[in-house]
């Protein structure tokens, strides 16, 4: 809502409050003031001037050569080149030293070999955007009417002496989108009293109601119609300083009759609509909702077919307009019209905003049924309309309105403590302080002992409940004057369940192991959305997806992962390590929330570890990537539940990837991408994993434990194994940890050699084995005893030889 | 042979003198202390002396062999010296080559941002809780005073899956789930962090998909000054000491009254400059008191308690605090953006 200072002042003395107050003062108590436009910014030395000659110039077909009076000294020479320039007008002339938007500075000059001593404006050339100068000045010069005075300011005759406050509105404050309603506001914060506009009429000798018949069959749609008859209009401008006010609400003047619905609409917040009375067709008007494929030619000239959802006026028989929305062309108001039907009503928000979405129309009328009207005012604009065209289009109002009326207002009437009100807001108010907040709203209060009741103005169809005067209390007090204080009462532990903070550890262990937290899009494509996914289910897809590339839930991380690695790469990193940790969504039928899990997942490329000048470079492996999984699993006390068994799975190489099982169940993988994957997205050897970190969180641990530290010296016996070139360091791992307890205290590889002076098929694989006894310094002969039966098994279970 | 004596000492000291290497000192100690060295001869020739010469001599061949001795000793010491010397010195290295890197990443700027926030609360008693990203409508708009047909709840603006499950719009479907749960009873003071989703097209302002923290306090007393209270401390905390803040009503479906909070303008110190759209004020938060109706809903008896909840946007305060001018860059994960915030403040 664009409000003009000036225009406010007819309804509220601002006297000692400049705009930039006014605005701060309004922001604070409500309404955010987005913005105050000085119109007149950056433009000087415009006056009013007077056409006295004009010729065509002699030297250019599309100049014009005037001679204006522009109240002082001679009449100027002024070259013009707008094609409506014409003798006898009254028109705005930047003189030569003037200053127009742009810091465009106005100097004697030479226009194709004759003098111009200044510049005839357009309303563009002063500021006005082009969009909303009326029609007939959009192309040229504004003409001012003969009234003028020659050599009168001309930004203060168009009102451009102003200022604009846009008012950004909450969907509760539709009441400020009148002039009326802003008054209201502004009046309560300063404290001050409302004027209302003049309504008052000569009286008529004939009756509305002998020339028209109103009824509504949709009286839920339209509970309150009435139709005022205005006689021997004569249509023409409206005046310049309704003009100018349209405008400066962002409104383009039309006509009289036109502009008068449009200012009031400004004015009282009540949309209204003038039919031309002759090409109604009938004397009747009928609201009803339109039939089923019935068709209106709207004022756009669009031909519309209707549904039975739209609302329509009709004369009885066929569609004038579409209900709060555009009225038809059929009935429209022209240079011709004499007598015009104009309609005040009460339409639902709902019916109206179904027309006009459906019809892609939102406009100033629209917008305001949507937000919601004061019920009261509806007739008041009517009147106050009537009034206007009686003094600004030479019209005669009929007696009355013809109405249909089956609208019941009742104002809302509510009761609240004093109490109450200190306990929510946490002030000291008295009875009095809450008092004068009312009186300035100017609602109607009634006080016994502690508790006060509200009779809410219609006007204000927001406030309904206690909280709500609570707010009204709150905010003309002040938020500034609420102290601030913290919570009391019982006190509550604040802490992270063992799930958050077993996530924490995670992302800053993952962290402190090289790789970088990533966050990317749950909504991918469906051809994403499930691959690499652990379980497979059902994707969820979007009704109504912005594009197919966010259209359908993950079921997985790791290929928004491979994205960010294609990014960074195409960007000349082509070494990352990255991890997301983040949810994805499993379906569970129509209707049915789907299952939530958060899984992890990693991905690393290109070099792992770079220290240039000293000549190492280490490329990403799968051990690399594994030796962090294992350190997590380590961290979170999980090492020996985790296994590791070799799987295909799609996307990844074949030979190169393990299900990841905890407890033996599934719970993720690890792998090299497929080479194929990796040149698609032009990536150099890339591992991941994906986990569902959702299992591995939530996995009951046992609690920590202290060990005792072995007194007595243990032995190493190093062994290496040739076995198959297809047996498993685990197959291996677990036959030696199972044959050598209880005093086997560690295993693990410390040699692998696959070389060419290995017999065909076969590896060498060497274990370090430490046997201790926490008890006792254990011999020779009892470490060569146990170790003796590993070799054995060794040999029986997977024909394991020691290498020669 | 006295003169003897001396002329030896003077010249095996001499050489041990010029000698300048350990080996070359060996070779000196041999020559003229060793059993075939002249000083071992000059005492076997001692029998032809008369008796009383013998003790002379005999005592200062040892002044001698002692004098040599010690020569070498101290020359020993200082030739060892010199080559451990040496040897440092050869070993020097250029100390401002850089070191092995350690691979090291770093928390995502909206992870340290909310992490940041709920240890903030925490540390005043708030717990964490978190709910689904797919959401029942009932929770996301019923729950929480959008009733359908409400405005506020077009299908244009949210991603619906059905008519009745949608991406949640905002965390605080997470409230109304919470207040459930607590059936009733109080106190509740949780912060709830997560995604949210919305049908909008990305650009340096706007993300479909973002992150918010919403707050949650309900008890038996909980009033707006407490709101005030709270908030203060967190933008203290967040955005600096010397910020100032300021509260102005607003609207919100869920709470009433409503809040928006501002904190005063850092690039201008609240003069007005282009952040700030010449206000000198930036807009942070929305707030309020828990609408009864929402209380209601969710089982409390409003007559007896209230709350109060804030809602924000965890971009919105990393663009602030650090300057970044376009959203995108957070779902971008450009490692050149991610590895900027690794630094502890």
């Amino acid at each position: 809502m664009f409000v003009s200072y000036k225009w406010l002042q007819e309804y509220v003395d601002l006297t000692g409050v400049s705009a930039a107050e006014l605005a701060e003062k309004i922001t604070k108590s409500g309404i955010e003031v987005e913005g105050v436009e000085i119109l007149n910014e950056g433009i000087k030395g415009v006056v009013v001037g007077h056409v006295l000659e004009r010729e065509q110039h002699p030297n250019a077909d599309k100049l014009s050569k005037c001679l204006v009076d522009i109240g002082e000294g001679e009449p100027v020479q002024i070259i013009c080149g707008a094609p409506n320039v014409a003798q006898g007008q009254k028109v705005a002339v930047a003189k030569v030293g003037a200053v127009l938007p742009g810091n465009f500075k106005i100097k004697k000059a030479k226009l194709r070999g004759e003098e111009s001593h200044g510049m005839i404006c357009s309303l563009q050339e002063l500021g006005i955007e082009g969009k909303i100068v009326p029609k007939e000045y959009s192309e040229g010069i504004f003409v001012f009417p003969n009234s003028a005075e020659v050599g009168a300011d001309a930004l203060e005759l168009l009102n451009r002496d102003d200022e604009v406050l846009e008012l950004g509105l909450t969907p509760n404050r539709a009441d400020c989108l009148s002039m009326l309603g802003v008054a209201y506001e502004v009046a309560a914060i300063l404290g001050r009293k409302v004027k209302l506009p003049e309504t008052s009429l000569e009286p008529s000798s004939e009756k509305a109601s002998d020339y028209v018949k109103v009824m509504v069959e949709a009286v839920e749609d339209n509970p309150l119609y009435v139709a005022k008859i205005i006689k021997n209009v004569k249509i023409g401008p409206s005046p310049l300083w309704m003009q100018t006010r349209l405008m400066s609400a962002g409104i383009r003047p039309h006509n009289n009759v036109v502009d008068i619905t449009n200012y009031i609409l400004l004015e009282y917040g009540q949309p209204l609509h003038a039919f031309d009375y002759d090409r109604l067709g009938s004397n009747e008007i009928l609201v009803r909702r339109a039939k089923e494929g019935e068709k209106l030619v709207t004022l756009d000239d669009v031909e519309r077919t209707l549904t039975s959802d739209h609302l329509v006026i009709t004369n009885g028989k066929e569609p004038v307009a579409l209900a709060g929305v555009m009225g038809g062309a059929n009935s429209e108001v022209t240079d011709d019209t004499t007598m015009v039907l104009l309609e005040a009503a009460y339409f639902n928000g709902a019916t109206v905003r179904k027309a006009s979405k459906d019809h892609g129309l939102r406009s100033e009328a629209s917008a305001r049924f949507e937000k919601g009207v004061d019920p009261n005012r509806v007739r008041a604009a009517g009147d106050r309309a009537a009034y206007l065209m009686a003094k600004y289009a030479g019209g005669e109002v009929l007696e009355g309105g013809v109405e249909f009326d089956a609208l019941t207002v009742e104002p809302s009437v509510v009761s609240v403590t004093l109490e109450k009100i200190n306990r929510v807001l946490g002030t000291n108010l008295e009875m009095k302080d809450v008092k004068e907040i009312f009186d300035r709203l100017q609602f109607a209060v009634k006080i016994e002992g502690d508790m006060i009741t509200v009779t809410v103005p219609t006007r204000r169809w927001d406030i309904k409940i206690e909280e709500d005067i609570i707010e009204e209390v709150a905010r003309l007090y002040g938020y500034d004057n609420i102290p601030k204080t913290l919570p009391i009462g019982s006190a509550t532990p604040g802490k992270l369940s063992d799930y958050q903070k077993r996530r924490r550890i995670v992302r800053q262990y993952l962290e402190g192991a090289g790789l970088y937290q990533a966050v990317t899009y749950s909504l991918t494509s469906e051809e994403k959305a499930s691959q690499f996914a652990i379980e497979k289910r059902d994707t969820i897809r979007l009704a109504m997806p912005m594009s197919e590339e966010r259209s359908v839930l993950r079921l997985s991380i790791l290929p928004q992962l491979l994205e960010v690695l294609k990014y960074n790469s195409a960007r000349q990193n082509d070494s990352m390590a990255v991890y997301e940790t983040g949810n994805v969504f499993l379906a569970n039928g129509h209707d049915v929330l789907p299952e939530e899990k958060e899984h992890l997942a990693a991905a690393i490329t290109g070099l792992w570890h770079n220290h240039s000048w000293q000549g190492e470079k280490k490329p990403v492996d799968f051990f690399v990537l594994k030796g962090v999984l294992e350190g997590l699993f380590s961290k979170l006390g999980l090492t020996d539940r985790v296994t590791y068994v070799k799987a295909q799975i799609d996307g990844l190489h074949p030979g190169r990837t393990a299900e990841i099982q905890l407890d033996g169940e599934k719970i993720g993988f690890i792998g090299q991408l497929h080479p194929s994957v990796q040149k698609d997205l032009d990536l150099k050897d890339t591992y991941v994993f994906e986990l569902t970190l959702k299992t591995v969180l939530e996995a009951e641990t046992e609690s920590l434990q202290y060990e005792a530290i072995p007194r007595y010296p243990s032995i190493t016996r190093d062994i290496a194994l040739v076995v198959n070139k297809e047996t498993e360091s685990r197959t291996l791992w677990e036959i030696i940890t199972k044959a050598g307890t209880p005093l086997l205290k560690e295993a693990y590889v410390f040699d692998l050699y696959e070389g060419d002076k290995m017999e065909e098929g076969k590896k060498s694989i060497a274990f370090s084995l430490k046997y201790v006894d926490p008890e006792r310094t254990l011999t020779d002969e009892e470490v060569t005893k146990v170790h003796e039966r590993v070799l054995e098994a060794l040999k029986e279970q997977a024909g394991a030889v020691l290498r020669g | 042979m006295q003169e003897r004596l001396k002329e030896l000492q003077q010249e095996a000291i001499q050489k041990v003198e010029q000698s300048s290497s350990l080996k070359e000192l060996n070779d000196i100690r041999v020559a003229y202390l060793g059993k075939k060295g002249p000083i071992t001869e000059v005492l076997r020739g001692m029998g032809k002396l008369s008796p009383e010469e013998r003790p002379v001599i005999g005592a200062l061949a040892n002044e001698v062999r002692e004098a040599i001795g010690a020569t070498i000793e101290a020359k020993q010491k200082a030739l060892e010296e010199k080559a451990v010397l040496e040897k440092l010195a050869s070993e020097s290295i250029d100390v401002t080559l850089p070191g092995r890197p350690v691979k090291v990443g770093n928390h995502h700027p909206l992870t340290k941002i909310i992490e940041e926030i709920e240890d903030l609360f925490i540390g005043m008693g708030y717990e964490i809780a978190e709910g689904p990203e797919v959401e029942q409508d009932y929770y996301n708009f019923e729950a929480l005073n959008l009733p359908k047909g409400h405005p506020a709840r077009d299908m244009q603006d949210s991603f619906y899956i059905t008519e009745e499950i949608l991406m949640r719009t905002h965390t605080s479907p997470v409230q109304a789930r919470t207040m459930e749960k607590h059936k009733g009873k109080g106190p509740i003071k949780i912060i709830c962090p997560g995604k949210v989703y919305r049908r909008d097209n990305d650009d340096a302002t706007h993300s479909h998909q973002f992150m918010q923290i919403e707050g949650l306090v309900v008890g038996e007393n909980i009033r707006m000054s407490d709101l005030k209270g709270t908030l203060e401390v967190f933008a203290k905390k967040m955005f600096g000491q010397d910020r100032e803040i300021r509260l102005r009503p607003s609207f919100f479906p869920f709470t009433e009254p409503s809040v928006e909070m501002d904190i005063s303008c850092k690039m201008c110190n609240g003069h007005g400059c282009n952040v700030c759209k010449q206000t000198g004020w930036i807009e942070i938060l929305g707030a309020g008191m828990v609408h009864p109706n929402v209380l209601e809903m969710a089982g409390y008896d409003s007559k007896k308690y209230t709350g109060f909840a804030f809602g924000m946007g965890p971009e919105r305060i990393a663009m602030l605090k650090y300057g970044i001018d376009d959203i995108r860059h957070f779902y971008t994960n450009d490692v050149r953006f991610l590895k900027q915030f690794s630094k502890t403040e």
